[in-house]
């Protein structure tokens, strides 16, 4: 047998591809179809988030975690507000809690509605996004309606949240509940079952328990190798102790197991929704604090009191100190744990503010799920993974 | 079985044997404060310690405090899922001075210090693959440092002429304005423009 000179084969793969979500530029080295090794070069979409975040004052932070992962804001501003709650030492009322865990919920089918439709369409199937984003569309309606933005909300505030939703809305969001259910089986429908699927997901990208926690991964994807770990029920925040909802584990640890999970997932969050809505309507109260030199006064106040202009002037200017400390916060944002490391120097302004983008760490290990897989599955993988550049290169 | 963070941070300190230089409780939060030389060691044993079993490393930061003569923090936050707690390691550091890589004991503290290494410059020694990550290919500096501008140093432009990308030294049409809205008694000692009389007469009281 004559000997074969073998050539691996340098691929560059992106950062403009259609499967690679976003801005990923990937440089693939191959062995015919085969994937021996993946190096990702993040960073085209920095854009200084956590530098930019020292020059400014604690509320004027808050709009920069909507830019973070931009398929699921809320989640990220819930961090941040955590973390700066956590070092004023202030709790949000508890009407804030629910409407902050209502849509915390509300976001994670929003992110997972992107993120399972997409992923079918990375494998193949075109009909999962058209339906999908109709629903997604729906949601971002709820989004509009209480700040004002179908995206970049800036909803969620160190002390609860800016304002009370809008009358009719709890009537509103009951009605969407009823109506999803159906729509999530249909998806199930769709793609449970769907042999390109199925040959495109099972057994691709294989992570099992050791590798998931080695590799710093959480929320779906730690799950789906099986681990049942839930900031949501381990570390709860804000009202989720108080609510009735599963973890949903998978057993394959790999692509079709993470979307296993994804799915169940809505269907909990849905749950929360329900519970949420009923205890809105008897929850009555105000939605943030009630501490002058934190939260702003309303602009009818304003028009009579003294006191509330200097207060609006100071707050929307100065800012509000915050003592001297440091937190890491993290929440189970849809992705995983999304984390806040905030030092404060006692300024009005972050001295540092890292944010742990759950993200980071999954686009870390694509290259271990990768090796010794064809270049198709590569997309598949990425897919699964869940990734949005806004997070990963902040 | 969890134990409380006071009896933890002593039971490492007092089982690693002097790799804890401190330990402080804030805000139910454990930290750890730890040299370059104990860092790998003590990492390993948070990890496999039965009572501590912090198998992620969740985060890798770094921290710039520019008037201390070690003037960068390197943070590990880590998590133990059996035990459901968090814990906080951190190691002073300066320019010249390497920290051991992580990457041996947890495989997903690679990126983390590449980026810390990116944004801080600090060095970390056997580390498997320590290249820039989150800034543009050949840049310079390390922008999280506080002594660098928060506008940068270069802006970049597309060149009609060249038909390329070309990088140039910012321009601003403004100057940069740094809004110190601190109270003038509390935070800020610059004089007030035709009051420097009253800041000279402060001086001397």
């Amino acid at each position: 047998m004559s000997d074969v000179e073998i050539k691996t084969l340098t691929m560059n793969f992106g950062p403009q591809h259609p499967a690679a979500h976003g801005v990923l530029r990937l440089v693939v080295e191959m062995d015919g179809e085969i994937v021996e090794r993946c190096d990702p070069h993040i960073g085209l979409l920095h854009r200084g988030t956590e530098k930019l975040i020292e020059y400014k004052s604690y509320l004027q932070a808050v709009p920069y975690f909507d830019r973070l992962d931009y398929v699921s804001p809320m989640s990220q501003e819930h961090a941040y507000a955590l973390a700066v709650e956590k070092l004023l030492g202030i709790t949000a009322p508890e009407r804030g809690q629910y409407i902050r865990v209502l849509f915390a919920e509300i976001t994670r089918i929003l992110n997972h509605l992107l993120n399972v439709t997409t992923f079918a369409m990375d494998v193949g199937a075109l009909t999962p996004p058209l339906w999908g984003f109709e629903q997604r569309e729906l949601l971002m309606e709820y989004y509009e309606g209480v700040s004002g933005s179908r995206m970049h909300a800036a909803y969620f505030r160190p002390g609860g949240v800016h304002q009370d939703m809008p009358d009719g809305m709890l009537d509103s969001m009951e009605a969407w509940i009823k109506q999803f259910y159906p729509f999530l089986k249909d998806i199930e429908k769709l793609l449970n079952e769907n042999r390109i699927f199925r040959m495109r997901t099972v057994d691709i990208g294989v992570v099992d328990q050791q590798q998931a926690l080695d590799w710093g991964f959480s929320g779906p994807l730690i799950r789906a190798s099986g681990i049942p770990w839930d900031l949501r029920k381990s570390q709860p925040y804000d009202v989720y102790d108080r609510m009735d909802f599963d973890i949903p584990i998978g057993k394959t640890g790999d692509c079709f197991a993470r979307y296993l999970v994804r799915i169940e997932e809505m269907y909990q969050s849905v749950r929360i929704m329900e519970q949420c809505v009923a205890a809105l309507r008897k929850v009555e109260g105000p939605v943030r604090i009630d501490d002058r030199k934190i939260s702003p006064p309303r602009r009818g106040e304003m028009k009579g009191s003294m006191e509330a202009l200097i207060h609006h002037f100071k707050l929307y200017t100065e800012g509000y100190k915050v003592p001297a400390g440091e937190t890491y916060t993290a929440v189970e944002a849809p992705k995983g744990e999304f984390g806040v490391y905030l030092v404060s120097d006692g300024t009005n302004k972050p001295y540092r503010c890292k944010i742990r983008a759950p993200g980071f760490p999954h686009l870390q290990a694509l290259d271990m799920m990768t090796r010794g897989h064809q270049l198709a599955d590569m997309s598949a993988n990425i897919g699964s993974l869940d990734i949005v550049f806004g997070e990963i290169d902040r | 079985m969890a134990v409380s963070l006071q009896e933890l941070g002593a039971h490492v300190s007092q089982a690693t044997a002097g790799a804890v230089v401190a330990t402080s409780i804030r805000l139910d939060e454990l930290m750890l404060e730890t040299t370059p030389e104990k860092l790998i060691g003590l990492l390993t044993f948070l990890r496999d310690d039965p009572k501590c079993l912090f198998k992620q490393l969740v985060d890798v930061c770094g921290v710039d405090w520019p008037e201390r003569e070690k003037r960068f923090d390197v943070v590990y936050n880590l998590l133990s899922l059996k035990n459901n707690q968090r814990i906080r390691v951190k190691v002073a550091t300066d320019e010249a001075t390497p920290v051991p890589s992580a990457a041996p004991v947890y495989s997903s503290a690679g990126w983390f210090e590449r980026e810390t290494y990116d944004l801080y410059g600090v060095w970390f020694s056997d580390h498997p693959d320590l290249r820039r990550i989150l800034t543009d290919y050949g840049f310079e500096g390390h922008p999280m440092r506080k002594d660098f501008p928060l506008t940068g140093f270069v802006e970049v432009r597309w060149d009609d002429v060249q038909k390329r990308v070309v990088y140039e030294p910012v321009k601003l049409t403004q100057e940069f304005r740094r809004f110190d809205f601190l109270s003038p008694w509390e935070g800020d000692h610059r004089p007030l423009p035709g009051d420097e009389k009253a800041g000279e007469k402060g001086k001397a009281s």
